[in-house]
């Protein structure tokens, strides 16, 4: 048996599952340190279950803690910024598109040094270790608490920032190293941001972890615990400790997986609908669809593996304006729902309110929406039905009709055929689809490269990129008859000669369940 | 004219409009050009018609992947180095810089180079655009030499290119480019004032800002595309403009041959209509055709936009399901003339139909 946490900024939820079963499900108010919410979560579902803690094998966490305290500038270092990269990049200074109050944040301890590798792995220049020697003495003196550490192309090859977290720790043996290499991908500037943010949870991420742990402890859990990543896949709590920036965007993940999980479907659109938006994405195989845009996070552009997603202002909280013409959102009344809404006593007309006076729902007091005019409500419903269908629409992968899965606490606003759908389905537990995405997360691997196919041939080099992410996967604790994979993209290099092209794969298998009894 | 931190991300958004799906992101550019500016000042931008006659002017220009480019950015030194090459082949320094292209990377490349060599830049470039190839130039088209050349990297290696024509000038530039790791400066086309006052095309600089803005300010008040059409409206080179087609992406076919990116893009109307719309590229968009006829065609502008905010897209982010609308422009009538056609028109990309300029089109 396992438990799924879900750590939202209102809630967290958590399921309890046996195999592919929902043993039960429960939500509880997120808490000031975390693990009070964790621990009356979980807490609940032994109480209703009689399921003993020491049956738990895995539990699985999902949590948006790191990408709110990085937007809200809450809790983060000042982190020595170390790119190994000269002669070339030197035209763009480390952090130079950043907002200036995180800049400040982090502190401008930036160090440019010459080394590097080319697009193809070979050595651009060689690691001036001297004058990385130098910089490290810096940091030391400075009292800083994390580095991150930024190497040209080291997504190809990452030797040389290897060898520079040696010297680093070596000199200085307490300090936090993010090395680029193990977060981003290919385009140095995103990667080094990645990394520079990540290094700035550093003492958050164990702080957090530590609060997970703790939790489990005072309920007498055992188990190992893991913590769900934007791809939908795992890290174990130890890697989350070093890699917390690789969490940012796993909410929306989970919902989708979860999604695809209690829908029994592998290729879908699914609507996620809270208090004030709409999150659609579309399941290709299982797995979200990846966004091909560089991302921003708090204003600073990253190219982290992100779910496609697309936000609309439509939730069950969302403001309905009548007038010459309805209109619904994008501002809502969010949490204070229970107080503000019609149909709880309060003066501002809502979706929730159209969606108990359409009959769609049942909750609060429906006597007060009854003298809502018939035309708005059916205007309402329209508009509610007209959002949905456009953003389904933008997110389809192919005109074929795809079946839509709803989710999230909103989900009852929907209650007709959407367009361009096969059919719209709202499955049991949608509203704790996030946490049931935690519990069935899998273990991924992925490679990012560049093949010349004229020298090696297209078969060979996609061969040679699956076998790198298969093994990465094994790696990671994938089971390796269950791996598949998930995803690969070319990207042929215009401009250049010899038939360039840039490989992705990913794959992903289930995580080798450890027996703790 | 002075480019500061606003301007400088309106004219790389006009510079990728202009770039019609090639010439590499200017994100990066714009960010070597802002840092340049900083630690520099801002160059002084000039007309092309304030040049003397004798002035030298001299081109710069990054030549490789956008993708390797994206990574390796500029080291400055190399683009300073590609300058003092050419100088010392020339024997003079300089009066003035100007952009080969407006479109995409080599649109703010430029105003770094300007601004660590404390040098004008010309606002004018080669094309009104962006092509793929060093002899697509304006100034090859009319004559001018594109070599002697300097082809540099960022670990100060160069070379000095002469060749008997701008088309072997770029296949031994190609060449280089590969054994320096794919990216590499370049300094081509030393030109002299008189030459630049007849054939360059002029204003492209303001002119990139103006789209850039005209954008951003389409934004506030809801209508980006319509203001963007208001703005070249109002200019001389793309007055001829209009929204070609309003629809989907229902299919996109990518492949690297010779060294580009080649394929189409198809979309579908969104008024439930039925009609398709093929756009071709070579890294730019090149033809664009609505159930198999031609509605703009090269040298003409054909730039893929998202619908909602005006954002133009790059080749390598189109994909499967974006909502877009693809914008047709005119170009400067010095690029449409017979000889400008030889050398960029439709038969240079291999495509077997002739040039009609875009207002001629129903």
């Amino acid at each position: 048996m396992r438990i799924g946490v879900d750590v939202g900024g209102t809630n967290t939820d958590a399921v309890l599952m046996d195999g592919r079963k929902i043993l039960a499900s429960e939500k509880q108010p997120t808490t000031e340190n975390v693990s009070d919410g964790i621990v009356a979560a979980i807490k609940a579902l032994f109480t209703t279950s009689g399921v003993a803690p020491t049956l738990i094998k895995n539990v699985m966490i999902g949590t948006t803690h790191f990408t709110n305290a990085f937007v809200e500038r809450k809790g983060l270092l000042e982190v020595g910024v170390i790119r190994i990269a000269l002669p070339a990049t030197k035209g763009v200074a480390p952090m130079i598109d950043w907002p200036e109050d995180i800049a400040q944040s982090i502190g401008h301890h930036c160090y440019m040094i010459e080394g590097g590798y080319q697009c193809d792995g070979s050595l651009n220049a060689p690691l001036d270790e001297k004058a990385l020697l130098q910089a490290v003495k810096e940091i030391g003196k400075k009292g800083l608490k994390t580095v991150a550490v930024t190497g040209l192309f080291s997504s190809v090859n990452a030797s040389m920032e290897e060898r520079a977290k040696d010297i680093i720790l070596n000199e200085l043996p307490d300090i936090s190293v993010t090395l680029s290499s193990t977060i981003g991908r290919i385009g140095l500037l995103e990667r080094e941001n990645a990394s520079i943010m990540n290094a700035s949870l550093a003492h958050m991420s164990a702080r957090v972890v530590k609060s997970f742990s703790d939790a489990l402890k005072r309920l007498n859990i055992t188990a190992p615990f893991y913590i769900s990543q934007n791809d939908g896949t795992l890290m174990s709590a130890e890697y989350v400790e070093k890699y917390p920036v690789l969490t940012f965007a796993s909410g929306p993940t989970n919902s989708m997986r979860g999604a695809a999980y209690l829908s029994g479907l592998k290729d879908a659109i699914v609507a996620d609908i809270g208090g004030t938006t709409t999150d659609i994405g579309m399941l290709s195989n299982g797995f979200p669809r990846e966004s091909t845009v560089p991302v921003d996070i708090g204003g600073v552009r990253t190219n982290f593996r992100m779910p496609d997603i697309l936000a609309i202002g439509l939730g069950g909280g969302s403001i309905i304006k009548t007038g010459d013409a309805l209109t619904i959102g994008p501002k809502s009344v969010g949490y204070k729902l229970l107080q503000d809404s019609l149909v709880f006593g309060g003066q501002t007309l809502t979706t929730s309110d159209i969606a108990v006076a359409a009959g769609y729902a049942d909750f609060g007091d429906k006597s007060l929406v009854k003298h809502l005019p018939a035309k708005t409500i059916a205007d309402a419903v329209a508009e509610i039905h007209a959002l949905i269908t456009e953003g389904v629409d933008r997110m389809k992968l192919s005109a074929e009709p795809v079946p839509l899965v709803l989710v999230g606490g909103g989900s009852i606003l929907v209650n007709q055929k959407i367009p361009g759908t096969s059919n719209v389905i709202t499955p049991e537990h949608a509203s704790v689809a996030n946490a049931v995405g935690a519990s069935i997360a899998q273990i991924g691997g992925e490679i990012d490269q560049v093949y010349s196919y004229d020298e090696v041939g297209r078969e060979t080099a996609l061969k040679t990129a699956k076998d790198l992410a298969v093994q990465a996967a094994i790696s990671a604790g994938a089971v390796p008859d269950s791996i598949i994979v998930t995803d690969m993209e070319e990207v042929p290099l215009a401009y250049v000669p010899g038939g360039a092209v840039r490989v992705r794969v990913k794959v992903a298998g289930d995580l080798a369940m450890e027996d703790n009894s | 004219m002075k480019f500061d931190k606003k301007s400088l991300e309106d004219f790389a958004r006009g510079a990728a409009f202009l770039g019609t799906g090639g010439g590499g992101d200017p994100y990066i550019g714009r960010l070597l050009a802002q840092q340049a500016i900083a630690e520099y000042g801002a160059p002084e931008i000039i007309d092309a018609d304030s040049l003397d006659d004798d002035a030298l002017i001299l081109p710069i220009a990054m030549l490789g992947a956008p993708t390797v480019l994206a990574e390796k950015a500029a080291c400055g030194d190399d683009i300073d180095l590609a300058l003092k090459r050419l100088s010392e082949e020339l024997g003079r320094k300089p009066d003035a810089l100007i952009p080969i292209e407006i479109g995409g990377i080599n649109s703010t490349l430029p105003i770094m180079a300007a601004a660590r060599a404390g040098l004008p830049l010309v606002n004018a470039d080669g094309m009104g655009r962006a092509f793929p190839e060093i002899q697509m130039v304006s100034f090859n088209v009319y004559g001018c030499s594109a070599t002697p050349l300097a082809v540099v990297d960022e670990h100060m290696n160069s070379v000095i290119v002469r060749a008997s024509s701008a088309q072997k000038a770029e296949s031994l530039v190609r060449a280089i480019a590969v054994s320096m790791g794919m990216s590499v400066m370049i300094s081509c086309y030393p030109l002299s004032g008189k030459q630049v006052k007849a054939y360059a095309v002029k204003n492209t600089l303001s002119l990139a800002t103006g789209i850039g803005q005209a954008i951003a300010d389409g934004r506030k008040t809801g209508s980006p595309i319509e203001a963007l059409l208001g703005f070249l409206k109002t200019t001389e080179y793309y007055r001829h403009c209009k929204v070609l087609f309003d629809g989907k992406i229902t299919d996109l076919r990518r492949e690297t041959t010779r060294g580009f990116s080649i394929g189409h893009c198809i979309m579908t109307e969104l008024n439930g209509s039925g009609r398709e719309m093929s756009v071709e590229f070579q890294n730019e968009n090149l033809v664009a055709r609505i159930d198999g006829t031609v509605c703009a065609i090269v040298p003409d502008l054909i730039c893929i936009v998202d619908r909602e905010t005006a954002e133009p897209l790059p080749t390598e982010a189109l994909k499967y399901g974006q909502r877009v609308k693809v914008i047709g422009a005119s170009v400067p009538p010095i690029m449409r003339t017979p000889e400008a056609l030889n050398v960029f028109g439709p038969q240079a990309f291999g495509i077997n139909e002739p040039f009609t300029p875009i207002e001629e089109f129903k």
